[in-house]
């Protein structure tokens, strides 16, 4: 049962890499990126019931925390094209 | 009782899996950017708590478990904040709306006048 919620998973993964490639504005592709590493973080834990280790959840933790960080920075990035930007300068 | 909980947590990773599919498919298929994320959105969190309340069936009371409760926690708060980011930055940079979608506050003033 554990290899239907991974194919699921895969599928779905797989979805998001082809609207990410196909997502015609920047926010499309984002979205699908969040998309793609909320599955990822599934993938993980899943797996880890699969093989039989489910010591791996500590990696789907991290990564959970790690995609949330990485889409604020790419979001900011977009927006301002600058990640160090000095926001004393000019207001919002 | 074995049984059962084994059967509902069937039921939970299969529906998970499915919703996961669901949200893959509105992604590719929704006409314009708002309703993709509508659907990506409200799949993508649902996907995630039935599939990990799936495994915790499956783990049963330990340490296992707590860490799952903890991922479902952190994607609870992480995956709607980083939404909503993602939809207020494309709402200012005045992504377009489809032919079909438009805001609900255009509905209820008519005459608010062009944008």
């Amino acid at each position: 049962m554990f290899s239907v919620a991974m194919l699921g998973v895969l599928t779905a993964m797989l979805l998001a890499l082809v609207a990410a490639v196909r997502g015609p504005s920047v926010f499309d592709r984002i979205l699908a990126l969040n998309v793609f590493g909320t599955k990822t973080v599934l993938l993980i834990a899943v797996s880890g019931f699969l093989s039989g280790r489910p010591d791996w959840l500590d990696l789907a933790l991290l990564y959970a925390l790690v995609n949330f960080v990485g889409i604020i920075a790419v979001l900011k990035f977009v927006r301002f094209g600058d990640l160090g930007r000095d926001d004393s300068q000019s207001a919002s | 009782m074995t049984d059962l909980t084994g059967l509902l947590s069937w039921v939970l990773l299969g529906s998970g899996a499915l919703f996961c599919v669901v949200g893959g498919l509105g992604l590719l298929r929704m006409p314009d950017f708002w309703a993709r994320a509508h659907a990506a959105g409200i799949s993508d969190t649902l996907a995630a708590g039935l599939i990990l309340s799936g495994l915790m069936l499956q783990a049963g009371f330990g340490l296992v478990t707590v860490k799952l409760v903890m991922v479902l926690v952190f994607i609870y708060i992480t995956s709607p904040t980083a939404g909503h980011a993602l939809y207020r930055a494309a709402h200012a940079h005045g992504l377009a709306f489809g032919a079909d979608t438009r805001l609900e506050t255009e509905q209820v003033g008519e005459d608010r006048g062009a944008d």
